[in-house]
Formats: C-alpha cells, structure tokens, sequence
C-alpha cells in the first residue's frame, strides 16, 4: 500500500496576544508533514511542537472541520482560506504544498473584525447585521400547511443556493474595501426569491445594508474578490440582486 | 430515589394533547418577570431560546462558539423526518413512532416518542414559514426521499447542507429576538457550573473565553442544550469543541445521566490516516446502495486493490446476511467491519479500512448514472483523500456519530434537577438504545420549538417571580470551585499534552466500550481510565494563562471531564449485560452470532447518580412499559 509522502515547512504566522498588543509575525520549522493532513492538522502539529518546547501555541478558531460551521478561516499566503478554489481552511490538504514551501499565515483583517488572539478574530459584526432584518418575521407554531404554499423548483433552488453561505468571513478579509455585500447579498437574496420573505423585503435590504455600514464594512465596487475566495462558491450575481432590492425599497 | 417520567395518563395518541390542557400557563403579564437561561445555541437552544422569548420571557442565551450560527447541529447532511405522508405511502403519526421506538430496540418511552412524531409534522411547518430553502419538485410542492433504510418517504432535506439550513432558521428566529430585546446573547461563554439554591436549578457559572474571567448568571429556570458527548472518543465526526463539561457538571450537582453507553456508530466514515487526526469525516450511507464492501481474504495482503482477484476478495457482508447484504443496518456493518480489521484483514495505511467498491454498479449502470447519485459524495471523498472512486474503492471505516444517552429527563423534558431542563442530543429521551436517520433534527427542534415551551410553564408557575440574585453563598461556592479547578489545570507543567491523553482515553474507550464490549474488557477499562486521570493530574502540560484566551486551558478542562465521564460511560455498558441496538455484548448473542436483547432483565433506562469524586456512581432504573407495541427481536439473515 502506498505510503503518504511528507514534506518540510517554513510557517510564518501571525502571532498577537491580545486586541491591544503588538502584533508580528513569527517563523517557526516544521518536518515531515504528512500531505495527507488538512491545513488545521498541520496547526496542530505546530502547537503541540510549541507546547512541548515551552511556547504559547498559536491561537486559531475551528470546529467542525468538515468546511460547514464557518469557524476556521485564515489568509494563506495572501489568500482568504489559501489557494484551493470553493475550500474552507479546514479542507484544504497539505498536498496542495511542496517541500520547501514558505507559509504565511495571517488573520481575517477588517475593521469591523476586531483582532483576539493571533489568528482569532470577533466576526460578530455579521450577527448584528442578521439581526437588522435577516428572517422572517413568524413566531414559532401557527405555521400553515408546508405544501399550502408551493415555490418552483427554480426558485427554492436559486434561494438555496444564496442560503449556502457559512458566514466565516472570508469575502470580508478578501474585499480591498473590507465590504460585506456577498454576505448580506446571500441573505437579502434567499428570502427575496421566497414568497415567505416578500412582505419585509424593502426594510430587509434597507436595514441591513445601513447596518453593515454602520458596523464599518466598507461599500461594494464590483472588485469580486469576494466570489473568488468564498467557501461555497457564491455568486456575485446575488450582489445585483441586493442592488435592486435596495433600489426598489428606496424608491417604492 | 423513585425515578418518576411523569407520564400522562390516557389513551398513547391523547397523552400530550391532554398533558399541555393540564399543564400550567404562565399569565402573560408575568412572563416578562421571569427569565430563562438557555446554554447552547444548536437546533434544541436556539429553538428554544427563540420560542419562550416570542411568548414573553426573559432569555440569557450562551453559547461555546463565536456566533450562534455554529453549533454541531449545522453539520448534520442526510435530513430531517416527519410523518406528513405528502407521498401518499403509507407513513402515519403511528408509523413514524413505531419505526422510532422499533430503531431503538425497544429502549425508550413510548410516550415521549409518540409525541415526538405528533409534532414532526409542526416542524416542516414552522421551518417553511421562516424561508428554509427545502428541495422541491417541479410542481413546487416539498420533495422526500427515503432515509436510512425506511419503507416510506418521509425525509425532508435542502441538499446534503439539511442541518445548516434549519439552524440557520433557528438562528434567524433567535436573532429575530435579539433585536427585539427579548434574547441577549452570550458568545464565546463555556458553562462550568450549574447553580442550585434550595435545590432547585437558579443560575450558571460560566468563563468568558475572551477575557477568561468567570462570570455569574441567576434564572428562574436553566435549559441545557449542549449537544452530546461523542468526543469522548477523541475520533468522531462530532466538531471539536463538543463536549460534555456542561451536562457533567450538571451530573455532578446531582442530575441523573442515563444510558450513557448508548452511542451509535456510523459505518460509512472516511478512514483514518495517521495519529495527527483530529476528527473524522462521514458520507452518506446512502453508498451502500450501489457499493459492495470487501477485504483481501487473505490476512495481511498489502497488494493494491485492483491486484486482488475476484476470487481472493471476501465479502463478508453479502456472505454472512444473504437477504440484505451490503445493506445491513448501521451497528451490523459498523461492527463487522471492526471485526474484519480485528482478524488483521483491514486495508489502507493503517490497515483500519474495508474497501466499498462501486465497480458491479458503474459495469452495470454507467459511471454517468451513479455519479448523478454519488457525484458530491465521490468529490468530497477526493478532496479529502485524493482517491479517484471511480478508478478504485473508497475505503471506509465506522466512526462514532451520535450519542443516543444523556442527562436522564421527565416527560416535561425536566431533569432530576428542579428547573433544570434538558433538550436535544444532551437528554436521552427519545432514540432509545439506537437512532434512525434523519431524527436527531426532528427531536432537537421538536424539544425546542413545541415541547419545552408547554412543559416549562408546569415548573415556572409553581416558582416565584422575584428576581434571581447573583453572588450569594451558592453562586460564590460555585465560581470557587471552578477557579480553583482552572487554577489546577495551569499548575500541570509536565510532559504530556492534553491532546495526548484524549487520544488515550478515546483509543480505550473505541476498544473496550464501542460496538461490542465484554466483561473482561470493560472491567479492564474501569481500572485503565483512573489510571490515565492520574496521569493526566500529574503529568499534564497545560501552556499560558487563565485571564486569557487560552484554547489550551478550555481543552484541559473538557478532557478532565471526559476522563470522568468515561468511566461512568464503562460502567453502564458493564451493568447493561444484554446486547441492544447498535451496541453488542458479546456475552449476549444468538446461535448466529447476532445481538440478543435481553428484556426480562433489562427493558428499563439506566439512569446513573453521581456520589462523589472516585466513588461508584449509584444506578436507578426506570423501566418501560409497552403497551402500544410489542417488542420484536430484529433479524437480518
């Protein structure tokens, strides 16, 4: 049976110990990492290498690892989630590296992305602008039937599609302008498509654009950073769809 | 101590209509006066969490991660059950319970499961009015499929992202409520005590992962929804961060945990490839459809697959159950497998793989047709491994899933806690001693969005309004008690990490308390786990800070629990001495060598209290009683 290959690493990682605290990065020497690892195996053979020398490991936020919570996320070697296209963090694999290879490791930066601790960063600014219209107003129980109210075939799919997003961030740390569009856009964009989110649609998209200007996400100018990095391949097409929503909510 | 369920009187299809009629209401006007405190964010607490602040209360929401949106339940694929019969096949309320209760090999309430089928059909309602984007057919009506080896169609699912979408649904509730001021929600907070005041359930310590600090919160009533404990493992498709602190540290204030040997086994996981794993992937089992699964026949044959000729493969599965072959439920293909690997038989680089080939299916079908089926599964089975199925087999391996035990709960999903309720994956309440596919979802919302929110009022209208004040002689007791634990944590300076021990502990647990157990074993694992908790307390190496953000600190403090919790684990699978559900006891088995369940002896619920640091917990039982079903020995031969 083949045995998987390992190769040599430099890690260059951003290394930062609290939101105040000077921040640099640091270089660190590891051997023989098997390319069948995921990227986040290879951090945890790095921490435990820095646990038994005595250091701090490197702080990092993850969970499931299957490339669906949306916890993990870091910028590898300038890019947002590293260089595999429609891949979180977690299911990037080392094989996609060669021996020798220098990795810069470097947190989602965004002003309204506070820093935590090295890797970690305060995403909440992306709750608050759920919190400003992203849902149907119903209380639990009183439901209608779920077949009284039939959504073509087209339109639960394209819903399903903007729904698909995982709020890790990425689009953020990708966009020059640290603009959140694509997220709202996923958002506005589900419930614009569904009968169940038309009465809310104007101050839906009304609210929440304002929100995530308030929170310091910069604007959208069609750079589709945001697209080429996103973990679930989600359409900018769905940022034209947020512009017309927020038109027609302006002028009706 | 008399475990009493509390189960309505009456006719089983009348029971809960008649118990939410019985049941206390809270005046409107006096709900706001109470407040709730919810510990969880996944389907079961963000459901909930969203549901009594729509009714008025006051709800302190916490959650482990840095949103609500994360929790483990967003990562389940397959779908969620309801007996709608929009198929027109057959399905009913009845026949979803009884599939229910007949899947957990008649190991719990038949009450608490027939309502969880009556309000299944709630559920797909509610999830629809707030946008969840389920599949669809053509004519715009909802999609089913079959799940799980089920005889109807009764399985809702928005892709293979079901989970996802439905917490994104609570979450949206949840935030809904957030804005309205009703919720205030807690990120990055882990629970670490439950506080009791005259017994009774009234408050949390929890630390604030950012700052490290420990911070005190009071409530009229607690509700933990805090997942299973799956991680106790190590190696499981459970997310990394789940884990069992909070319901043990409930356990500990004297809430009873019941069945904690019940975990199921999922056998369709990607294997593993190298002791740098840190979690294991699942696919679909829906793969065993078109997959055959073989071994070399001969031990130890290292040769690639396509070398191994027809004739020196053995498939074992087709070989031993003729009538199902491949398709055996979850436990037999999860243990046969193990079994096969035992015999040295297994393949892969750590030789703790079978092969499931699709060979017979693309000569038969075409590769086009069973990529249409599998094209999703096959990618992510590439992506992760770089192994091409279509050009040869996937190796698969089982890997722990789900955790069908729990704190032991009434059927006002109350625990033996007064104003302690449990809800979701972390009570035991409904999958008995196995769990179908596409429930877990069902009962989390069922719990969250229809049962706790009758049920909590039956406690909260018997208990006083006053405000619930922090600080006093309870609350600083507790926030002591766990200072003083994290301060042991940070003085361990020694040679081994904490991952390390998880991973001793989890191998342990894998071998002698996973799909078979026996007694020698078992008893071999009660004086291992003292021995490796020694060790940990003595040889542990825990790095930085308490007034930090400490990833390393939080993970001590999981693993400490865990090297408890698993003796407790041991010593139910001791005491259970039947084989049931997906759990094997190998002194328990038919004359063809399969499970033999043992019900004049063991049809009750093991419910296990705690009696203090290094002493045997103490077992009760509740026993059950079928009066709606008649248990059935399974066979698939």
């Amino acid at each position: 049976m083949q045995k998987s290959i390992t190769i040599h690493l430099i890690i260059k990682v951003w290394r930062q110990e609290n939101a105040t605290a000077k921040g640099a990065l640091a270089s660190y020497s590891l051997r023989d990492i098997s390319t069948d690892m995921s990227f986040l195996e290879m951090l945890d053979v790095l921490n435990e290498q820095l646990t038994h020398t005595g250091d701090e490991p490197v702080a990092f936020d993850h969970d499931c690892r299957e490339g669906i919570c949306g916890m993990c996320g870091a910028v590898v070697n300038g890019q947002a989630h590293g260089p595999e296209s429609g891949t979180t963090l977690c299911q990037l694999h080392m094989r996609h590296f060669k021996s020798g290879d220098t990795l810069v490791i470097e947190p989602f930066r965004a002003r309204a992305f506070p820093l935590v601790r090295d890797l970690v960063v305060d995403r909440s600014a992306l709750d608050g602008i759920i919190q400003e219209g992203g849902y149907v107003s119903v209380n639990s129980g009183g439901a209608p039937d779920a077949n009284a109210l039939p959504i073509a075939q087209k339109h639960a799919e394209a819903a399903m599609d903007a729904a698909a997003c995982i709020g890790c961030g990425a689009c953020v740390a990708a966009c020059p302008n640290a603009s959140a569009m694509l997220f709202v856009s996923g958002k506005v964009s589900q419930l614009a498509l569904l009968p169940q989110g038309d009465p809310e649609r104007k101050e839906r998209a009304l609210n929440m654009v304002r929100k995530a200007d308030a929170l310091g996400f910069g604007s959208c100018t069609n750079e589709r950073e945001c697209e080429a990095v996103c973990p679930k391949s989600i359409s900018i097409s769905n940022i034209a769809r947020l512009n017309r929503e927020f038109l027609r909510a302006m002028v009706s | 101590m008399i475990l009493n369920a509390k189960i309505p009187s009456g006719p089983l299809a009348d029971k809960w209509d008649s118990h939410c009629f019985q049941s206390k209401l809270v005046n409107p006007a006096n709900k706001r006066k109470y407040n709730v405190i919810v510990v969880g964010s996944g389907l079961a607490g963000a459901s909930a969490a969203a549901t009594l602040a729509e009714l008025g209360y006051n709800v302190s929401c916490f959650t482990i991660q840095d949103s609500p949106r994360r929790a483990h339940s967003i990562a389940a694929q397959g779908g969620i059950n309801a007996a709608k019969n929009y198929q027109n096949d057959g399905d009913s309320i009845f026949r979803l319970f009884y599939d229910t209760i007949k899947g957990g090999d008649f190991r719990s309430r038949e009450a608490n499961v027939y309502r969880l089928a009556q309000v299944s059909n709630n559920i797909i309602d509610q999830c629809v009015a707030q946008g969840v984007p389920f599949a669809r057919e053509y004519g715009g009506q909802l999609a089913n499929r079959s799940f799980g080896g089920a005889q109807v169609s009764r399985t809702f699912y928005a892709r293979g992202q079901t989970g996802q979408q439905l917490l994104l649904g609570a979450y949206s509730s949840l935030s809904r409520q957030i804005k309205l001021g009703k919720v205030t929600m807690f990120t990055r907070r882990e629970m670490l005590d439950l506080v009791l005041e005259d017994g009774q359930a009234r408050g949390i310590i929890v630390r604030n992962l950012i700052t490290g600090e420990l911070e005190q919160y009071g409530g009229h009533a607690v509700v933990l929804a805090t997942g299973g404990y799956g991680n106790a493992f190590y190696l499981s498709t459970n997310a990394m961060a789940s884990n069992v602190t909070a319901a043990f540290r409930a356990y500990k204030r004297g809430a009873m945990m019941a069945n904690p040997c019940y975990v199921q086994i999922h056998p369709t996981c990607i294997p593993v490839h190298g002791d740098y794993q840190s979690k294991l992937t699942l696919m679909s089992e829906s793969l065993r459809n078109d997959g055959r699964v073989w071994v070399p026949k001969k031990k130890g044959d290292n040769r690639p697959p396509a070398d191994i000729l027809e004739n020196e493969r053995d498939y074992y599965l087709e070989q031993k159950y003729p009538s199902f072959g491949n398709l055996v439920p979850r436990d037999v293909a999860s243990r046969n497998a193990k079994e096969q690997c035992d015999l040295g038989k297994g393949v892969g680089e750590t030789n703790l793989a079978v092969y499931l080939d699709f060979d017979e299916a693309i000569a038969r079908d075409g590769q086009a047709t069973i990529m249409k089926k599998y094209g999703n599964l096959f990618q992510m089975y590439e992506k992760i491994t770089d192994k091409n199925p279509l050009t040869e087999p996937m190796m698969i391996y089982p890997a722990v899933h789900y955790t069908m035990g729990g704190l032991w709960v009434d059927y006002d999903l109350m625990s033996t806690i007064p104003g302690l309720f449990v809800l979701g994956e972390a009570n035991f309440s409904d999958h008995g001693a196995n769990r179908l596919g596409a429930s877990a979802l069902m009962q989390g919302l069922a719990d969250g969005y229809f049962i706790l929110p009758y049920t909590i009022g039956n406690y909260l209208a018997k208990t006083s309004h006053d405000q619930v004040q922090v600080g006093g002689d309870a609350f600083t007791e507790a926030q002591q008690q766990a200072d003083s634990k994290l301060n042991q944590l940070l003085a361990l300076k020694g040679k081994r990490t904490v991952d390390d021990f998880h991973k001793e502990l989890g191998a342990l647990l894998w071998d002698e308390c996973g799909m078979a157990r026996n007694k020698v074993g078992l008893q071999r694992a009660l004086t291992k786990i003292p021995e490796i908790r020694a060790e940990f307390w003595s040889n542990g190496l825990v790095t930085g800070q308490g007034a930090e953000f400490n990833q390393t600190l939080e993970r001590a403090g999981r693993v400490a629990d865990f090297l408890e919790f698993g003796e407790i684990m041991v010593h139910d699978a001791l005491a259970r001495e039947e084989s049931c559900g997906c759990h094997l006891r190998e002194e328990s088995q038919t004359a063809e060598n399969e499970a033999l369940r043992d019900d004049d002896k063991f049809s009750y619920v093991a419910a296990w209290q705690y009696q203090g640091q290094d002493t045997a917990p103490k077992l009760h039982k509740e026993e059950l009683s079928f009066e709606n079903v008649t248990p059935s020995q399974r066979s698939y031969k």
